[in-house]
């Protein structure tokens, strides 16, 4: 468990580290927390010919508010997005789903941008992402790009990027008014990879009518899996428990196909995935009650 | 003596060491121009190897050397069969070890096809890509019942079948049992494999000193002196000329008894070739192909009853997994033929197992042995009994234990140290009645359970008997010696993986010599320091080893009342040894330390008396007539989600009979921790296996192992029943945690879905699997 033999550079500016990316291209990687490429690497899963060191680019590494919502740069701490009181107040969501990632030690190394790049199936971060909107600046040394997060995954560990572009900041909107949020996951033990889970955003009109609605899937697709036959049985439905029991059957039957993995075969993923989606509903739609009555 | 040290949860000696990382483990030894290996692994379970290309890897800078079965001319030989088969009639075995680079063919993923020594470990691994291997692969043999099938492919092509063993074993009359009961219960249960996943992996450092002419290894192994003995003999060294040491090493657990594991044989005879020391510390994915596994049988039982819940008669009838070779004999199925009858009064049993070689990692013990298949048959046959003739299940279980007026007891069959089954001593009620009242089952099943299930909760309670054949022979010594500085030293032949012997060991000197526990100074598994010797395994350490500790210390008690009462002109029955002080009693005035006495028998003028040693030292053996027979019970209560089918342990007791005490505060550790190995077992820990013998979750990222939030701390008791088969009256305790789990997982979970009948016939079990049983049983499906 040694990693074969590699060339490494640690760029101290984002310029830097672009120019290597268009120098080296596909031979190169971007070295973020290291938690999920280090291990690949030790295995000799992955033999990158070059790892371009980000973690000396302070310019990488922020939280700040931005037009009421939250920019994040690329290398911010996992484990600092989880203790910010900015993060809190403006997105509740990925402040209540951080806790579930990994473990704390890994949540310290790891990154924000470099959990979003890596595009695992089994990852919080990415379906987060998509059930909140976020959008991804993409930078390259000739270009400059924002990627909606839905259209940002596009595969098994698969992303829009191109080989010399980065990820470098990731933009979280504020939710709008009435809106309730909830995470949930189910793993064999803490810490684990999850074998199912979902976040869940619901906004309620004026008549606590369900106007919008967003649930999104880990661990049962190739990527963050969007129940949208499930959202749009919601919208216009009183959100009572029976519209969260159908709006779940339907998830679980119609939005999601799992396949199985030695933790959880395609029938018990299933069932997980009407568990959790009743769950999420459940607990988002009591906030945005709530939310309404204030 | 004024304080006992004997019994008391004194803290452990070694901790400090241990604790701030100034303890030697295998991979802090470093040697100026030390190589490094590395070992490529057959992909494949099973394959015909036509040839093997190293020609780039040789060529490769900083490669020293690269090496396959061809090089090793007539260093190439399987291993030893390190227990050969029991002494039982009409018994079938057919011998098949380990080799220590396959040659012509691959019998499981993971098996060593090639050595790479280089500048370092990084050099060697590069190297590896190099190497090339020309496989033709060949079905694989799995399963267990496939292996025996007609037509299947052989892992050993010579035998013309896959059976490495059938033994049968007999007891009373099962004919007639079966005949004579009201009720007879057939069922099939299901056991597979985990890795006992040490904290440490495996390592070996060997070093050939030329000039000194003498072999130097350390080795995380549990028995360092049949490994010296071992590789002078391969070597065609004096076994004076090799130094074997067994440093403070990371967990055993019995996979690191096995021997000789191919990397022990090679890095000892690379040395000697390169005139360099090599190193090689086993990684995390190695040790799951490269270190030995347990637990794969497949048991078809019947249990015979009368109404009133007597039991009858057993047969049983399984096959044991022995993976691609079998080094370490029977041990593991016997285990589990004699440890099915439990605590109970079993007149008849029929028990026949076939040992299959399939081509998976070897199989060789792994705390418990073979133990948990026994207990969990014998306790679900229990249960469902319990169910069918309408017997509340402890009352079923009480109805049939051994009465303690009847020990020893003896159960007719052959134990795994080919004595005969004889339970020494017992006295099992009692430790249920004590492990009822801290579950508090009485409460729990008349109020608490109704109460929560009517509230949708999912609970579950549980209690299950085991028993534990521990200590057994052949034998272990001891030396112990009172330095001038008054401290005393003790050597002894095993070595030590965790289990606070520094302390425990000490506790037994302590006790004769009159020292604090913390002047009394263990070295274990150095080859130099003790001769003699056979290893930490089987529970044994504290019966064997502290026996011999006890005799010594006895001798040298001794010793020193004698030369004592000379010098202090007084009967050595006046002379009492206090707080390093030989005293006449009740005269703390009238007295001599023990290193002015140390320095007394060790005179620089004058002569020794003829027939007299220098010193206070002594050199003690003990071996038992038979192992010793500990015993427990474990309650548990269970919580189920019943939509994600995790689960929850609210409470967890162990009551555990293993004789005299010596540490209650070491033995407590010894439950804790073997309990968390069961619960991993139970619920977490499966090595899933392919059709091909490739291994899924070879990484603790998926094999799972039991975690803080997972294991529940333990309420624990003991009862105290000595053994009469040494004079400490101790019982083996180091397995006893993990043994029941399973069968206690099974109950509660049934317990817990009574209402479907739910009944549990195998382990481990997962939320996936507890979510299909659920689903299979609440359709009235047969499970």
């Amino acid at each position: 468990m040694k990693p074969a033999a590699f060339d490494y550079f640690a760029p101290g500016t984002l310029d830097e580290a672009l120019g290597l990316l268009a120098d080296y291209g596909g031979d190169a990687k971007p070295l973020a927390g290291g938690q999920s490429l280090v291990p690949t690497m030790n295995f000799r899963l992955a033999q990158p010919a070059v790892l371009v060191d980000l973690n000396g680019i302070d310019e990488l590494f922020f939280i700040r508010e931005e037009d009421g919502g939250l920019r994040c740069g690329a290398m911010t701490r996992q484990r600092s997005v989880e203790r910010s009181p900015l993060v809190q107040r403006i997105s509740p969501l990925l402040y209540e789903a951080m806790p579930h990632i990994a473990h704390s030690q890994i949540r310290n190394r790891g990154t924000i941008g470099g959990s979003l790049a890596h595009a695992d199936p089994a990852a919080e971060l990415p379906v987060l992402a998509v059930a909140l909107d976020a959008r991804m600046y993409v930078r390259s040394v000739t270009d400059a790009r924002w990627v909606a997060a839905r259209d940002f995954y596009v595969g098994l560990f698969a992303t829009a990027m191109l080989p010399d572009e980065m990820l470098v900041e990731v933009a979280f909107p504020a939710l709008p008014p009435g809106s309730g949020w909830a995470f949930d996951e189910v793993a064999r033990q803490h810490g684990n990879y999850a074998m199912c889970g979902a976040a869940a955003v619901v906004g309620l009109d004026g008549r606590g009518v369900v106007e919008r609605a967003r649930l999104v899937y880990l661990s049962v697709g190739e990527g963050p899996v969007e129940a949208e036959q499930a959202e749009a049985l919601l919208v216009g439905e009183q959100p009572n428990a029976e519209a969260i029991r159908a709006a779940a059957e339907t998830a679980a039957t119609q939005d999601v196909d799992p396949v199985g993995d030695i933790h959880a075969g395609p029938a018990f993923r299933r069932h997980l995935s009407r568990v959790i989606a009743e769950r999420v509903l459940t607990r988002a739609i009591e906030r945005a009650t709530e939310a309404n009555r204030q | 003596m004024s304080t006992r040290q004997f019994g008391q949860p004194i803290k452990r000696n070694e901790d400090p060491r241990l604790l701030t990382g100034r303890a030697l483990f295998t991979d802090d030894v470093q040697l100026d121009g030390m190589l490094h290996a590395a070992f490529l692994r057959s992909d494949l379970a099973h394959a015909l190897i036509h040839s093997i290309d190293v020609e780039g890897a040789s060529r490769r800078p900083g490669v020293a050397a690269v090496y396959t079965a061809g090089d090793l001319g007539e260093f190439w030989q399987p291993g030893p069969l390190l227990v050969p088969p029991p002494p039982v009639e009409q018994l079938e075995f057919h011998q098949r070890t380990q080799v220590p680079l396959a040659k012509e063919k691959v019998r499981h993923a993971g098996e060593a096809v090639a050595m790479v020594i280089a500048e370092s470990r990084y050099l060697a691994e590069d190297a590896l890509d190099d190497i090339f291997v020309d496989y033709e692969p060949l079905d694989a043999v799995t399963g267990l019942e496939a292996a025996l099938s007609e037509g299947s492919p052989l892992v050993h092509e010579d035998l013309g079948h896959n059976i490495g063993a059938r033994v049968t074993q007999t007891k009373g009359n099962w004919t007639q049992a079966e005949a004579e009961a009201d009720l007879v219960i057939r069922r099939r249960f299901h056991y597979d494999r985990g890795t006992a996943a040490a904290l440490e992996n495996r390592g070996i450092v060997a070093s050939w000193d030329e000039k000194g002419q003498r072999l130097t290894v350390w080795d995380t192994t549990q028995a360092p002196i049949a490994i010296r003995n071992g590789l002078a003999a391969m070597l065609g060294l004096s076994e004076h000329q090799v130094r074997v040491i067994a440093p403070f090493i990371g967990g055993g657990f019995g996979p690191k008894i096995m021997m000789f594991y191919p990397e022990e044989v090679l890095l000892a005879w690379a040395t000697l070739l390169l005139g360099r020391p090599v190193k090689w510390i086993e990684d995390r994915e190695e040790n799951f192909y490269a270190t030995t596994q347990e637990r794969g049988q497949v048991h078809d039982a019947a249990i015979a009853l009368k109404g009133d819940g007597t039991i009858l008669g057993i047969k049983d009838s399984f096959i044991h997994d022995a993976g691609a070779y079998a080094p370490y004999g029977l041990t593991v199925p016997l285990s589990s033929q004699c440890t099915l009858l439990g605590p109970y009064v079993v007149p008849s049993y029929h028990s026949e197992f076939s040992s299959v070689f399939t081509n998976k990692p070897i199989v060789t013990p792994y705390r418990g042995a073979g133990r948990q298949h026994g207990v969990f048959v014998m306790e679900r046959l229990m249960d469902a009994a319990a169910k069918e003739l309408d017997i509340e299940l402890v009352e079923i279980r009480r109805r049939n234990l051994i009465p303690p007026d009847s020990f020893p007891y003896n159960n007719e069959i052959i134990f795994q140290d080919f004595t005969p089954l004889v339970y020494d001593s017992g006295n099992y009620e009692p430790a249920l009645d004590r492990a009822l009242q801290l579950i508090g089952y009485q409460e729990f099943i008349r109020e608490e359970q109704p109460r929560r299930e009517a509230n949708g909760e999912r609970v579950g309670i549980a209690v299950v008997n085991y028993i534990e054949g521990t200590g057994i022979g052949p034998y272990e010594g001891a030396r112990v010696t009172v330095e001038a500085s008054g401290k005393v030293s003790v050597a002894t032949g095993v070595g030590t993986q965790g289990q606070g012997h520094y302390t425990s060991f000490a506790q037994v000197v302590a006790e004769q010599i009159g020292v604090a526990v913390s002047d009394v100074h263990i070295v274990t598994g150095d080859t130099d320091l003790f001769y003699w010797g056979a290893g930490t395994f089987a529970s044994r350490g504290a019966v064997v080893a502290g026996n011999a500790m006890h005799a010594a210390a006895v001798k040298v008690r001794g010793k020193i009342l004698k030369l004592a009462g000379d010098k202090l002109e007084a009967a050595e029955e006046d002379l009492e040894l206090i707080a390093g002080r030989v005293q006449v009693k009740g005269v703390p005035e009238t007295s001599i330390s023990l290193g002015q006495l140390a320095a007394e028998a060790n005179p620089m003028r004058g002569a020794v008396q003829p027939g007299t040693e220098p010193g206070l030292e002594a050199t003690e053996y003990f071996g038992p007539e038979r192992g010793a027979t500990a015993s427990g019970v474990h309650a548990m209560i269970l919580r189920v989600d019943p939509e994600t089918f995790t689960l929850e342990i609210e409470k967890y007791v162990v009551v555990h009979d293993c004789g005299t005490v010596i540490n209650p505060l070491i033995l407590e550790g010894q439950i804790q921790g073997g309990v968390a190995q069961g619960i991993g077992n139970a619920f977490y820990e499966q090595l899933h296996f392919d059709e091909n013998g490739a291994l899924r979750n070879a990484s603790l990222m998926d094999y799972l192992l039991p975690t803080a939030t997972d294991v529940p701390n333990i309420v624990s008791d003991h009862v105290e029943t000595p053994s009469p088969l040494n004079p400490l009256g101790v019982k083996g305790a180091g397995e006893a945690g993990a043994i029941p789990v399973g069968a206690l997982f099974a109950q509660a979970l049934d317990n817990a879905y009574r209402d479907i009948g739910l009944e549990v016939r195998e382990i481990p079990l997962s939320p996936n699997r507890l979510f299909e049983l659920v689903t299979e049983a609440s359709a009235g499906e047969i499970v």
